[in-house]
């Protein structure tokens, strides 16, 4: 780390950022198509010229080696997980397993179409309906629909569910009750169901505020969207009275599977009420992240809830001949319909079932214990010295697998705030918590260091912090600075917001 | 013990005695009681490596895969050949690993490669604007209904009959949250009927949907179609195969007001239908209403040039209940994969590849076409997939082996029937630069032998043209019965 | 504009709004505090000229990079000028709230409602 001021440039700064357009030199290309082997009957005599390109499409010129050698160059200006602590709260950021790619590979997988004759795809559909069975175990609900493509397309089916069972029931409600501590894809999906969004307060100890939520209850309520515990870390006791209050009022009960590695084999949401729940296969079941993508966001639902799931439903069936018989099943006449084409990211669903079946019951059992000990762990250590002062944690009780700091104490004594130990911390070679959501706790940073971190890597965390806090007790300038050894510095995104520049220049 | 994790007994103590506990069930005590689970769930317990392999290995054995019977399955997702360089670069943890660049002093190389990938794809579709991608082809309909509808303030969606069949019935699940009705406009000899166009659009007609090439694999006319749409006020937006843009006119010099599409062919494996990506393309004037992640190019404070995401107040994350849509996590991954693709097939390659595709297609439709008992289904012109109707039952043609029980296979043709009942004596056949003139040739033998054709062998020729016989690929495929 | 400021001329509305009233017509923006804790705004989104405002109520939007804030109209009226200036240059509205940064002018539908606004002192106590 060199000092504020005096800044020579690390090698990667130095090396300037350039596209694969900008290295492109005509004439240069990569691919060998193999011989056509038929007629080279000019375009225009099979397609009219008219709805023909007039001009290719300017994309780079460049050998394979080059290709490599760019992709390559850039990606070391990531940080990754399977190089760094990666605490980003409400992310689970746990261990890819490598076998997952391994199986994802498979050819029988891999190179198999989706419009693939059933009879013919035995061994996915088996698959898909074996990873059913495991949601449906570890949600507490009996049937699992693998097609949303991630937790927010979730969501938005499971609103889109409630909107069919209402209507199936001649009931039209027109409101939806979410939590003011709920990740934004919440309110976002609400709106894209057609329903408004009501937020129900937080109480003190960082739970739902029972009085408010009993004043908003009513028949107008077409459901509360919760996650449990929730984007504080706090487990809310008062769920089973929650679940009593809504579904008397002939609502319905939404699970955001978003903190669900907080509770594998301990609860299960369908036992606390929950009718509909989405998991997300990028979290809890160590799907990749892929720097945004993919994952996968299956959900699980109640009984009163399956006549609506979408269409097709993977289900096992009997057929001369065979031992089992594994289908889609499109027969679905109250179904919403479709969230997405073919059945779902079912790369994600191989990579998760193998996750599912290498930890077992007692694993993921084992594995939600540990990302809590973990959480609680690393909370104790910030509760001590300089983090214990100036980040403060916002709620004082055993956290589960996450926990929520707040920086209010750090701004106003330290003169930074979040955003600085944030972009320091990224010089110390972590990546930071998620910072400033939840928004109901002040400059705030949420931390989950998930079950898969050593413990040596929690306390070199908390020593970090200490001596970021330690640094600006005399120097504030140098966090507000930060970062110095990134491959870039802190960037301009005022700039690039008020004049967009999203594409190569032509 | 679990997976992967690395507390052992003697971390545990220690950390339970720095927190002040005896044991973990402590932390569990905010779980009222009559809700704990109380049991081991009941699931296997966790498997060795090897063993969870076997397992998968002896899984996947089960599906029919396309490396073992040359597949002509299309609709919307294609068995191109995905170059090993893909494999290479979406391998690395730097890319495999990480999660959204919210820190992007620490993800220009994400950041890069959605600034690298929005470039191509505004070059594939003509159109200015570009977000870094959605979850795939069908749910990215819903996402540009859900922009028409708040760019026009109007209610009314017409999809012609030609749009995928998976993207009409998408379209119809959202427009129930989003308050839309949903119109269909009928095909007439394998095109978008231009006259029931016109009648089906009107004053609250928020867009127009059309797909290029359509589901029966013609070449539309989209500027001449979607002209009347853009004169009533509505958006003209355009599914496309990103393939097919090699050599079709880009739907941005067709009027499109956004073009969108299954991003699979590029780069992508067919892994049974997911993950892949849907690329989203729009004009200037509907930025500020885009869906999904967009990266911007910006320099950071001692002037680098740097990539950061942008225009995030459209997002859900600030949004919230006015978000432009709900999208968090995307196809980041699977859009790396094809920004490599295009940059290894290039600007040239690319159309080589189209030209080739176009042309193949030509040989395996008139080789079909020219078989008694089946014919075209329509005569537009097409790129890269066709439909043709057959006199005999289409049940009757995919079974290639004599007894219905059998474990032989399926002939890997799209039997139209299910998504289109007036066209159930019809199926589709589609084409990529991995079916050669063999394997077409194979395709053939079996429409014209049917059943009795199983198991002969077909004929390849050697270089002064003479016959030569092949043994014909067999489909491995373990019994299960 | 680094410091806080709250010209005398003018009316201020809690909601962080300020009016200069001009006969029956007045010139409405955000003031000072309102644009130092939106940070700096990349984006305006304003009326049409014609449209209603009403007292208390959201009738455009200010973002910047990490936030979006509705502008809330201190009075009623019907809006004759929007600023289109800041389309190429929202920083004005961080610059200077008062004068370049104006976002609409309206004809007054209701002057009484003027009593119900604050000056500048009250304003300035208000925020302590």
């Amino acid at each position: 780390m060199s000092e504020a001021g005096t800044l020579t440039e690390t090698p990667q700064q130095a090396d300037r950022a350039v596209t694969i357009f900008e290295k492109s030199v005509p004439g240069r290309r990569a691919v060998q198509l193999p011989p056509a082997e038929v007629e080279s009957t000019p375009l225009d005599q099979l397609i009219p010229s008219h709805l023909l390109r007039e001009t290719p499409a300017e994309l780079p010129e460049v050998s394979e080696p080059d290709i490599i050698r760019h992709y390559n160059r850039i990606s070391r200006r990531n940080f990754d997980l399977d190089t760094g602590f990666y605490p980003l709260g409400s992310c689970t950021m746990k261990y890819n397993p490598r076998l997952n790619e391994r199986v994802a590979a498979l050819p029988g997988h891999a190179r198999l179409h989706p419009a693939t004759h059933p009879a013919d795809a035995q061994g996915a559909l088996e698959l898909m309906y074996l990873l059913q069975e495991s949601l449906s175990e570890i949600c507490g609900l009996p049937t699992v629909s693998l097609q949303p493509s991630a937790g927010s397309q979730g969501e938005l089916a499971g609103l889109l569910l409630t909107r069919a069972y209402h209507a199936d029931k001649g009931r039209n409600p027109t409101k939806v009750l979410t939590p003011d501590t709920a990740h934004g894809t919440n309110p976002a999906s609400v709106t894209m169901a057609g329903y408004e969004v009501v937020k129900v307060a937080t109480n003190e100890s960082g739970g739902v505020d029972m009085d408010d939520l009993r004043s908003k209850i009513s028949e107008d309520v077409a459901c509360l969207m919760l996650t449990n515990p929730n984007t504080l870390g706090v487990f809310d006791e008062n769920i089973a009275e929650m679940a009593s209050l809504v579904h008397e009022a002939g609502g319905l009960l939404y699970y955001d599977g978003a903190n669900l590695n907080a509770i594998m084999g301990q609860a299960r949401p369908g036992d606390m009420g929950f009718d509909i729940v989405h998991v997300n296969l990028h979290k809890s079941f160590s799907q990749p992240h892929g720097g945004g993508g993919p994952g996968a966001g299956p959900i699980a639902v109640s009984d009163r809830v399956e006549p609506f799931i979408p269409r097709p439903q993977v289900i096992k069936t009997e057929r001369e001949g065979w031992d089992a018989y594994f289908d889609l099943d499109y027969d679905r006449p109250k179904s919403v319909g479709r969230m997405r084409g073919f059945q779902g990211n079912f790369g994600v669903f191989v990579r998760s079932y193998a996750y599912i079946l290498s930890l077992g019951g007692d694993g993921l059992a084992e594995a939600s214990r540990l990302a809590v000990l973990n959480a609680n762990y690393l909370k104790t250590r910030m509760a001590e010295g300089r983090a214990g002062k100036y980040l403060p944690v916002a709620f004082d009780r055993h956290c589960m697998h996450e926990f929520v700091l707040s920086g209010a104490p750090m701004k106003k004594e330290l003169g930074i705030k979040t955003l600085d130990l944030a972009k320091r911390l990224l010089d110390f070679g972590f990546h930071p918590p998620t910072v400033y959501f939840p928004l109901l706790v002040d400059e705030a940073l949420m931390v989950e260091p998930v079950e898969t971190e050593a413990k040596e890597h929690l306390d070199e965390f908390a020593d970090a912090i200490e001596k970021i806090l330690e640094e600006a007790e005399s120097d504030p300038g140098i966090a507000q600075n930060a970062p110095y050894t990134t491959p870039v510095r802190r960037l301009d995104e005022v700039g690039a917001t008020r004049r967009p520049v999203i594409r190569q220049p032509r | 013990m679990a997976g992967y994790t690395p507390a052992t007994s003697e971390d545990q103590a220690a950390m339970m005695a720095a927190i002040g506990i005896e044991s973990i069930d402590e932390l569990f005590a905010q779980i009222p009681d009559a809700v704990k689970l109380g049991r081991p769930l009941d699931l296997e317990d966790g498997l060795s490596e090897s063993e969870v392999y076997k397992r998968l290995q002896t899984l996947s054995s089960w599906n029919l895969n396309t490396e073992e019977v040359p597949s002509f399955l299309g609709a919307g997702m294609y068995d191109h050949y995905v170059p090993a360089i893909v494999d290479a670069i979406t391998s690395r943890s730097e890319f495999l690993t990480p999660y959204t660049p919210y820190q992007p002093e620490v993800s220009q190389g994400g950041l890069q490669v959605m600034f690298e990938f929005q470039t191509a794809m505004s070059e594939l579709t003509g159109l200015p604007v570009s977000n870094a991608g959605l979850y795939e082809g069908p749910s990215a309909a819903a996402s540009a209904a859900y922009l028409a509808m708040a760019a026009t303030g109007r209610k009314g969606l017409v999809a012609s009959r030609g749009l995928h069949p998976h993207s009409r019935e998408t379209l119809a699940t959202h427009a129930v949250g989003f308050g839309a009705t949903l119109t269909e406009v009928p095909l007439a000899d394998g095109l978008t009927e231009a006259k029931a166009l016109e009648a089906a659009i009107g004053d609250d007609t928020a867009a127009l949907f059309l797909q290029n090439p359509n589901f029966l694999g013609s070449v539309e006319d989209i500027a001449a179609l979607g002209e009347y749409a853009t004169s009533k006020g509505a958006l003209l937006i355009v599914q496309v195969d990103p393939m097919t843009l090699s050599i079709l006119k880009p739907p941005g010099e067709c009027g499109a007001d956004i073009a969108y599409g299954e991003g699979q062919p590029l780069g992508n494996r067919l892994d049974f239908g997911g993950p892949s990506f849907g690329f989203f393309c729009a004009k200037q004037e509907h930025i500020r209403r885009m869906p999904g992640r967009i990266a911007g190019e910006t320099t950071d404070l001692d002037g680098r040039r740097g990539f950061v995401l942008t225009l995030q107040t459209r997002e859900q994350h600030i949004r919230r209940e006015k978000a432009t849509s709900n999208i968090c996590t995307a196809q980041a991954l699977n859009a790396l994969g094809a920004m490599v693709h295009l940059a290894w097939l290039g600007k040239q390659g690319f159309v080589e590849l189209g030209e080739l595709l176009a042309r193949r297609t030509d040989f395996a439709r008139g080789q079909i076409a020219s078989l008694d008992g089946f014919e075209l289904l329509h005569e537009a012109p097409v790129v890269r997939e066709f439909a043709v109707r057959s006199r005999r039952p289409v049940e009757e043609l995919l079974h290639m082996a004599p007894d219905p029980g059998d474990s032989a296979p399926h002939l890997p043709v799209y039997p139209l029937g299910r998504d289109y009942p007036e066209y159930e004596d019809s199926f589709l056949v589609a084409i990529t630069e991995n079916r050669s003139v063999e394997d077409i040739e194979w395709l053939v033998h079996m429409l014209e032998h049917g059943q009795a054709g199983w198991g002969e062998h077909i004929h390849d020729h050697d270089e002064d043209g003479n016959p030569v016989e092949t043994e014909l690929v067999e489909a491995s495929q373990g019994a299960r019965s | 504009m680094s410091e806080p400021s709250y010209p005398e001329d003018l009316k201020y509305h809690p909601e962080h709004d300020w009016a200069r009233i001009e006969g029956d017509e007045a010139t409405l923006g955000i003031t000072w505090y309102a644009q130092d804790s939106l940070g700096e705004v990349v984006f305006y989104d304003g009326p049409e000229v014609g449209a209603e405002v009403k007292k208390d109520e959201p009738y455009a939007e200010v973002e910047s990079v990490k936030a979006v804030s509705d502008v809330i109209a201190p009075v009623s009226g019907e809006v004759i000028a929007v600023n289109d200036s800041l389309a190429d240059a929202p920083e004005a509205v961080n610059a200077d709230p008062y004068v370049t940064g104006w976002l609409v002018k309206i004809r007054l539908s209701d002057p009484a409602e003027l009593d119900q606004l604050m000056d500048s002192a009250a304003y300035s106590a208000s925020l302590e």
